[in-house]
């Protein structure tokens, strides 16, 4: 069962070195992944890794954000922060999955967006709002699974999806504790009171009707257990698939717009 | 380009870092830089204007007179809703859309209420926001303005739910939609559901892109943030005013990162229109006969009764 922790307790899990990437998933969850590299028109951003695999025998196509598990591997991914090229080879995942009619399944892991000016130059929030504007309407099934980190603008950008869910301990906030912080009390050390006041755990997420399901960890965390992790998001997403399959691509549609367009709180 | 070629452009206002703080506190996103300095005193405020693109003081009738442009650099300046709807929609047209839809304070935020409170009392405005049909010579649409004025037009709950519902209405009434955008980011105050109103509202404009309708999307200063990320970059066509702010990150998070000063131009409309973010940039005082043009050519054709 979920403990509720402190957002700070969980960010300190998050962060941790130790904490398991999508890099420990795949191979435990899909069968075969092969990955499918760029985005036709600029590169082949490493932050945002995609390609297709059999989640159970199904053909399905998986779009993720990794981080690295070392400074190395880190200094490659760019710290799980695409630049622009990232969300658009997300796209074209996403559209060649529409194609040959394969689920899609999106893990997302980030601090944010790339902040930087080649990101400014290539378009971040073009990027961001075609990614938007494209999950909302594609034909096909689309679950996301958040594992970690889901930081604002760029976490949002592969979460407009079917069914939303967080482990146990990820966050989920429009922005950093430490943004928050800074802006809030001039003074980003007052990070963990930020992180209370956001209210961005998964039990906060849940309580808002943002996100459908909380994917339970090992007691301590999924660094205890990747194995268990990946036995628990497999169910998930088992589920959630035939769940989905169900739905004719109408129905699909209307009820991803429907989730997203009574989200909001005001008086009228 | 080169870093170092752009870092020559740097003006003189970089070497007086006191003139920059000005961030817009409520909103996520801070590039922008704001056109008035609350710290100078009010008489001074009132009386001139000091543009925070060529430095150039000008006296404020003459600036307002001018449409709010800055007659020394062209910069187009801030303007509220209100003065917007004035000079581009047909008098007596504009006929507003929910009036009365006010936030509330949906993660328990500290202060959010007080802060509300004031700003509607400020400003006159319920949020920061200005949504309904209106007609520009005699042509019928749907309007949105956003107001920078009012928490640096951050994208709330109430602000996501009438955008929205302005793209509903359109899609439903076959009619053009043109949004004035300006805003500092997502609202957060309002948590991760100021977030989900990027989606929400870039969900809507996929709707009336699928049926067939234009929406225009007139960027003015500042557009940034979590607005520069979902509807404000979704438009058919996209104008920009002269030198206005746009763009994603803050330019002070960017220089944060890259330790170095950035150039005056940039995330200006006109690197925008550089780099193929933007279609067109248009002066104030002509978009009106613009948009007509664009309107017409899009068959949308003036009548008398349909802007009721």
């Amino acid at each position: 069962m979920p403990q509720n922790k402190s957002a700070w307790d969980c960010l300190q899990l998050i962060r941790a070195k130790n904490r398991p990437t999508v890099e420990n998933y795949i191979p435990l969850i899909f069968d075969e992944f092969i990955e499918l590299h760029g985005d036709r028109h600029f590169g082949d951003d490493k932050a945002i890794r995609g390609g297709i695999a059999s989640f159970e025998g199904l053909p399905v196509t998986v779009i993720c954000q990794v981080k690295g598990r070392n400074l190395q591997e880190n200094k490659n991914a760019n710290f799980a922060m695409p630049h622009p090229e990232g969300y658009r080879k997300a796209m074209r995942l996403a559209l060649q999955a529409e194609k040959f009619h394969r689920p899609v399944i999106c893990f997302v892991d980030t601090p944010g967006a790339f902040c930087g000016v080649d990101a400014e130059k290539r378009g971040q929030g073009e990027a961001i709002a075609q990614s938007l504007y494209l999950f909302s309407k594609l034909k096909t099934p689309v679950i996301s699974v958040i594992l970690g980190e889901g930081g604002s603008g760029g976490a949002l950008a592969l979460a407009v999806c079917d069914r939303l869910a967080m482990l146990e301990n990820a966050v989920y906030s429009v922005i950093s504790p430490r943004g928050a912080a800074s802006i809030l009390w001039k003074d980003s050390s007052k990070e963990k009171d930020a992180a209370e006041v956001l209210k961005i755990t998964a039990s906060d997420c849940k309580s808002f009707g943002i996100i459908e399901n909380i994917i339970s960890e090992p007691v301590g965390g999924a660094q205890n257990s990747p194995e268990e992790t990946s036995e628990n998001i497999t169910a998930f997403l088992n589920e959630t698939l035939l769940e989905l399959e169900k739905l004719s691509v109408e129905e699909l549609l209307r009820a991803r717009y429907n989730k997203f367009r009574k989200i909001g709180v005001y008086s009228e | 380009m080169a870093l170092e070629n752009l870092f020559s452009l740097v003006k003189e206002r970089w070497k007086t870092p006191s003139e920059r703080a000005d961030t817009p506190e409520s909103a996520v996103n801070t590039g922008a830089n704001t056109a008035v300095k609350t710290e100078k005193p009010a008489d001074k405020q009132a009386t001139v204007f000091k543009c925070p693109r060529c430095m150039q003081v000008t006296p404020s009738d003459v600036y307002a007179d001018n449409l709010k442009v800055c007659p020394a650099c062209n910069y187009h300046g801030r303007m509220s809703a209100k003065e917007r709807l004035k000079i581009f929609v047909d008098s007596g047209t504009f006929n507003e859309f929910d009036k009365d839809m006010t936030s509330l304070n949906p993660i328990d935020f500290p202060g959010y209420d007080e802060k509300m409170g004031n700003l509607r009392e400020k400003t006159g405005l319920l949020d920061a926001i200005i949504t309904g049909t209106a007609s520009i010579h005699s042509i019928p649409f749907v309007i949105g303005i956003m107001d920078s004025n009012f928490l640096m037009a951050s994208m709330g709950s109430v602000v996501g739910e009438k955008i929205t519902r302005a793209f509903e209405y359109a899609e439903q009434n076959g009619l053009p939609l043109v949004m004035f955008t300006a805003s500092g980011g997502a609202r957060m105050q309002e948590g991760i559901i100021s977030l989900m109103q990027m989606a929400k509202t870039s969900a809507a404009a996929a709707k009336l892109s699928e049926s067939g309708g234009l929406f225009i999307s007139v960027l003015t200063d500042p557009t940034t943030g979590g607005v520069e990320a979902s509807f404000a970059s979704l438009g058919d066509i996209i104008i920009a005013e002269p030198k206005v702010l746009i763009g994603f990150a803050g330019r002070r998070v960017i220089e944060g990162t890259i330790r170095q000063h950035l150039p005056e131009d940039f995330q200006s409309a006109e690197f925008q229109l550089e780099h193929g973010f933007v279609d067109m940039i248009v002066e104030r005082k002509a978009l009106r006969r613009t948009l007509r043009h664009i309107l017409r050519l899009h068959g949308y054709r003036g009548d008398k009764n349909a802007a009721k």
